[in-house]
């Protein structure tokens, strides 16, 4: 017995060298993205201003223009996201949890064809049978950002340890505090990837609202080529890119946070 | 292994006043059927437990061990037949509120490795809804019962424990409510030898001390014997070939199945139950410098110091270094013979 409390306490002493789990959040290889992007942004900047603009690209390559339609972008961006998070998470939880095969075959391939049909053919189609605007374009891109979502949803919840949900269980608690204590929380980290997937998805998509009088950057975009002019072309796609690149970084920051500890 | 001896002897006088002890479980010819199988899993399965009692279900994998331990807190729903806890029908009562109050030990532990070792074992207390002060006391209790430190791993996380550290607080974790019954699905079987072997010590000493009543299945013959007040031999469909205690198990094996399940060297177990002292003693020679054995260790013990010293017999030491008796080999087989099946073994 003696040697027994021995040997505890050697282990306790090895075991007080390790750190705890403390998840390094503010990294040098965490402000790259950041600092890239200022640089692309600061060359832009340096490139239009050595140009000489005419009258057209000038009533689009000014301040007012360019930050109403990152405005409208973002909004398009941001709501579409929250959107889907608000209506696919839900519907992945219930996916999940759905002893029926069929109900999530179901479920998993219309999400698929909303994925999978172009999203300029959703978009006008949309606009075609229903209306022009921006509306339209947030129903577009909820359809065309649920896949990722609702998937990773189901994913993230069926991946949760078998004899964790068994010991739950077995501890007695009910099939919600299950979920809700356990399963949720484990799930995190895989339901964020997907939301994070979904919201660079949309920076993308929501180029294309243009096309029916949605705003965003796409009309820098598809205006600079029609027009031929461009450095309104080349500022438009940049400034997607970019955007895409800080909400990538901004999600990615937020799932590091909210990830429990411990996993 | 003069631990376990020494535990047995003694866990039914046990009755902490701190703990809730054990309650009496029954089973009433219960019966699985999986939907779409023929053979039932467990088929036509009684017995009675004894509160206190430390009950092995040992059997081959596939046999309804498990099933037959899950079919207790419901995790599995019985077909048929009647489960009560101390006289209390178990299918009459709510499974969530029924599983608070039954301690469950997997083999695979099931730590929540999203919360801290002290919220894992809170976890049922707050169920029950327990005061935050309550909680906080009873978690540092337990992770001393269990010999974790509660400075050092209240805050850690499962991922942070070694393997037999997760165990302890696994099992600290299914007392935290101070059920009266526990169950134990291979608690020990997924960690290596040495630590299985400091666990299954602790955990008698624990056992001795709380004095719950234990359902702990497991294929490992030997670890049945270690720990086991009675012990359950099951084979296909949770037939029980034999239920007894160890040393009558050892001593008048039930039929061929339980045999084999013995294997090897029955005597040599049975041996390691029997405390040295159950032998007919013979003068001691006195002699300093002579090997002996102490008081409290088993005749497996005595007969292992013989046959290292190559000496007819041995001396036996109390705890200050006086002899009290020789044991000798011929006293040794002696005991084997005079304890024939049937007969209650000494300490039990």
């Amino acid at each position: 017995m003696m040697a027994t409390v021995t040997t505890d306490t050697q282990l306790m002493a090895t075991r007080t060298l390790v750190p705890p789990a403390r998840r390094r959040i503010f990294t040098l290889k965490r402000f790259i993205t950041p600092i890239v992007v200022v640089v692309i942004l600061a060359l832009l900047l340096w490139w239009v201003s050595s140009l000489e603009l005419d009258s057209i690209e000038q009533r689009t390559l000014n301040w007012n223009y360019i930050t109403l339609r990152i405005g409208e972008h973002l909004s398009l961006t941001v709501v579409a996201s929250a959107l889907v998070a608000v209506l696919a998470i839900p519907l992945g939880i219930a996916t999940a949890k759905s002893p029926s095969k069929v109900f999530r075959s179901i479920v998993l391939a219309l999400a698929n064809i909303g994925q999978a049909t172009p999203a300029v053919g959703v978009v006008i189609l949309l606009a075609i049978v229903w209306q022009t605007g921006y509306t339209t374009a947030l129903v577009a891109l909820v359809i065309y950002a649920f896949l990722p979502v609702l998937r990773n949803t189901m994913i993230g919840i069926d991946q949760v340890d078998a004899n964790v949900r068994e010991s739950a269980r077995g501890m007695g608690m009910t099939p919600m505090q299950v979920l809700t204590r356990i399963e949720l929380p484990l799930a995190v980290p895989v339901i964020l990837a997907g939301l994070r997937t979904a919201l660079v998805f949309c920076v993308g998509v929501a180029t294309i609202a243009t096309f029916i009088n949605a705003g965003g950057l796409g009309d820098m975009i598809v205006n600079g080529l029609k027009l031929q002019r461009y450095p309104v072309l080349v500022v438009g796609a940049v400034l997607v890119a970019c955007i895409a690149l800080l909400i990538d970084w901004v999600a990615g920051f937020v799932e590091d946070i909210v990830t429990p500890r411990g996993l | 292994m003069s631990d376990s001896t020494a535990t047995r002897a003694t866990t039914d006088a046990a009755s902490a006043d701190s703990t809730q002890s054990g309650v009496a479980i029954t089973l009433d010819k219960v019966t699985k059927v999986y939907p779409g199988q023929e053979t039932p899993a467990v088929d036509d399965f009684s017995m009675s437990v004894r509160p206190g009692e430390l009950v092995m279900f040992v059997g081959p994998s596939g046999c309804g061990k498990t099933t037959t331990m899950k079919m207790i807190n419901r995790i599995i729903e019985p077909s048929s037949g009647s489960i009560a806890i101390d006289g209390r029908d178990v299918l009459s009562l709510n499974p969530n509120e029924l599983r608070r109050h039954i301690g469950y030990v997997i083999q695979q532990i099931g730590l929540f490795p999203h919360m801290t070792i002290a919220e894992n074992i809170a976890v049922v207390p707050r169920l029950l809804g327990w005061s935050k002060q309550k909680i906080a006391d009873r978690v540092d209790e337990l992770l001393q019962t269990v010999q974790l430190d509660p400075g050092t791993f209240a805050a850690r996380y499962p991922k942070q424990l070694s393997g037999g550290q997760q165990q302890r607080v696994g099992v600290a974790r299914a007392l935290a409510a101070d059920p009266p019954v526990m169950l134990m699905d291979e608690p020990f079987g997924a960690t290596d030898p040495i630590t299985r072997e400091k666990l299954q010590a602790e955990f008698l000493r624990l056992q001795e001390s709380i004095g719950k009543t234990i359902i702990f299945v497991t294929h490992d013959f030997d670890e049945a014997i270690r720990l086991g007040d009675r012990i359950a031999v099951l084979s296909d469909r949770s037939q029980i070939e034999q239920f007894d205690t160890p040393a009558n198990i050892l001593s008048g094996p039930a039929n061929d199945y339980v045999r084999s399940f013995i294997g090897q060297g029955a005597a040599l177990k049975r041996l390691a139950l029997i405390p040295v002292t159950d032998a007919k003693l013979k003068a001691a020679s006195g002699a300093s410098g002579v090997p002996s054995v102490p008081v409290e260790a088993s005749l497996r013990d005595a007969l292992d110091a013989l046959v290292l010293a190559g000496v007819p017999a041995i001396d036996v030491v109390d705890g200050d270094g006086r002899a009290v008796g020789a044991v000798s080999v011929e006293a040794i087989s002696e005991v084997l013979g005079a304890e024939l099946p049937g007969v209650p073994p000494a300490g039990a």
